[in-house]
């Protein structure tokens, strides 16, 4: 049990960091780090709701992406619109995500593997370019989001250190909700379905069906996310559902460790942190981050958590 | 109608274009069951690697040739040194390591040509517009592409149906341990393979230079729809990538040229002129989606090639 409690360690360790980053940032004046993190914990919470489904439902989206751009757009729109609640901004949000979430999961569900990867890939392309061609909110150019969301003086997203504890909150509800869902009779069943489907099906529950709920249910908290990102840069344009970002989540995914609850919040940190770092060296940062992707599938199995449970073990 | 011959010209050529990215992407797949994401970096380096040759030595020819070697050694570099060894492991391990190729690649271009793009220009003979019809004319260039192209099809073809290469390479796809019992070297038959999968990635990124400029990232889009391509025609048929690709191309081309005008005729020109672009663009995933929700494995599975 030693290796158990050196990824509980370092876990433990990081979400103290999280909770006291505003205190760091306020004593040492340097806001830039509160902006950069507040970042990464909202693509935490984007990746963290892909795992649900890649790691615990071993359905591989390759367009999960596309629910940040839905759920950013959905602020945007209703603030250009004039409608600058975010008890409507939000709630329209998730519902958005859901809806997209439960029709394409319902027909790429029909299909596996490698055909699934594409598929979602697929869609997600599909709301890329739809998103491009919405000329009214600024089509490829993108849509300024001028007036975060309004909470009638609950909580002021305006207000740097408010903004970034909601974010945070955000992020540890949904990981309290996925530690439910997975350890509930629901998603013992969607695990049992990666693990094998036809016996499953054959014990007599309705595959698709299972899968399909925990789908709309990981598309709807990368909405949230997507609500939050565009508040967040104060803009949301049909780059944030390019396919190479719904493949930055699932690096993120792979890297902290996928199927492990905390494993895709320390694969953000670490893959943003990493990309800021590397950025401040060199130019030409990417160029060390690739050939590290590389290294870290080949000789880093089970991404950080994975690596951090062997160092336990010796 | 000269129009319309040219712009189903144009979707053939670049179908054909297409065919040559996907049978790389197909062959891969099917064979060694690696998803390469970095293939559309091969594409790049194919049209970087030209437009450095043809600066060079002065001939567009000398220099597609010289960059059809390059990439060849290229892959072959890349699969010993990288890819051989994420052989039967995950998919998503393969589309992680092989992203992280395509940061790599597009960094180094960058670091290497710098982030302008680079200009491959034609040789004088090649820009002539040729008649193909009474009254109808088509740029040789592209004319060109389509020959070339075909012409790698049809070797394409009987080199895997009618040569000992082929025979092994059909036999490693079907069952690798079989093949390798019998004492057939699977290593470097999966190197060849990858080589050549990689060449011909080059020869679609230098045969398309001239037309567009040379610029980083100019794989990635490509890649999607060779990926496309590859699942609609089932993965691992080089048949189905074929069909497939010209579909693509000529659904691709013509929805560009013609859905703006047909658009407006329902809409106000204003809302057709916008929502055409994005149409068009869509109407590939589009038929994908319909291709995969009605037959989950694509046209043409592979086991009936």
């Amino acid at each position: 049990m030693k290796g158990l409690s050196v990824s509980k360690a370092v876990t433990a360790l990081m979400l103290a960091g999280l909770v006291l980053l505003p205190l760091y940032s306020s004593l040492s004046g340097n806001i830039f780090i509160l902006t950069l993190f507040t970042r990464i914990v909202i693509l935490a919470l984007a990746a963290a709701s892909l795992n649900l489904i890649m790691g615990y439902g071993g359905m591989m989206s390759f367009g999960h992406a596309a629910y940040l751009g839905i759920g950013g757009y959905a602020v945007g729109i209703l603030a250009q619109e004039g409608i600058g609640s975010g008890f409507v901004q939000f709630p329209v949000a998730l519902a958005a995500s859901a809806l997209f979430a439960l029709v394409i999961g319902a027909l790429s569900l029909r299909t596996r593997g490698v055909y699934f990867i594409m598929i979602t890939l697929a869609f997600a392309q599909m709301a890329y370019y739809v998103a491009s061609g919405l000329a009214r909110y600024g089509g490829d150019d993108g849509l300024t989001v001028y007036k975060r969301s309004d909470f009638s003086g609950l909580i002021d997203l305006s207000d740097r250190v408010q903004f970034y504890y909601l974010c945070l909150a955000c992020l540890l509800g949904v990981i309290f909700l996925i530690w439910r869902i997975v350890n509930s009779r629901f998603g013992l069943v969607v695990q049992g379905l990666r693990s094998n489907e036809q016996r499953m099906q054959a014990i007599g529950f309705p595959a698709k069906r299972y899968q399909l709920v925990c789908f709309v249910i990981s598309g709807t908290m990368c909405g949230l996310a997507g609500a939050l990102l565009a508040n967040n840069t104060d803009f949301v344009s049909p780059a944030v559902m390019y396919w190479t970002r719904s493949g930055d989540l699932m690096v993120m995914v792979i890297l902290g460790g996928m199927g492990t609850l905390f494993g895709p919040v320390m694969g953000a940190v670490v893959y943003l942190l990493l990309e800021e770092f590397l950025s401040q060296i060199t130019e030409y940062w990417a160029l060390i981050m690739g050939p590290l992707l590389l290294l870290i599938v080949l000789f880093g199995r089970g991404g950080i958590m994975g690596v951090l449970g062997r160092v336990g073990r010796g | 109608m000269l129009l319309v011959v040219e712009q189903f010209l144009n979707g053939l050529q670049f179908g054909l274009l297409l065919f040559l990215l996907a049978a790389g992407l197909t062959l891969v797949f099917g064979i060694m069951d690696l998803v390469n994401l970095a293939h559309g970096s091969l594409y790049m380096m194919g049209a970087y690697f030209a437009a450095t040759f043809a600066a060079w030595t002065g001939s567009f020819i000398l220099g597609a040739l010289m960059a059809l070697g390059a990439t060849l050694v290229l892959g072959i570099v890349l699969e010993v040194t990288a890819l051989r060894h994420l052989y039967g492991r995950d998919h998503l391990d393969h589309v992680l390591a092989t992203f992280g190729l395509i940061l790599f690649f597009n960094e180094a271009v960058r670091l290497i040509w710098g982030p302008a793009g680079l200009a491959l220009p034609l040789p004088a003979w090649l820009t002539v517009p040729v008649p193909i019809l009474p009254g109808i004319h088509y740029p040789a260039y592209r004319l060109a592409i389509i020959v070339v192209a075909l012409l790698v099809a049809l070797l394409l073809y009987l080199g895997v149906m009618r040569t000992r290469i082929g025979m092994l390479i059909r036999a490693g796809a079907s069952n690798r341990e079989m093949i390798g019992a019998l004492g057939i070297n699977i290593k470097l038959l999966y190197t060849l393979v990858f080589g050549l999968g990689a060449a011909l990635a080059g020869l679609a990124g230098l045969m398309q230079a001239p037309i567009l400029t040379v610029q980083i990232g100019m794989g990635e889009n490509i890649l999607i729809l060779a990926f496309v391509i590859i699942v609609i025609g089932g993965i691992g048929s080089i048949r189905g990538a074929f069909l497939a690709a010209i579909f693509v191309g000529m659904i691709d081309t013509l929805g560009r040229a013609f859905l703006p005008n047909l658009l407006r005729q329902v809409l106000s020109s204003t809302a057709a002129s916008t929502a055409a672009p994005a149409l068009s663009s869509m109407l590939i995933y589009l038929l994908m989606a319909i291709v995969l929700v009605v037959r989950p494995e694509g046209l043409f599975p592979a086991n009936r090639r």
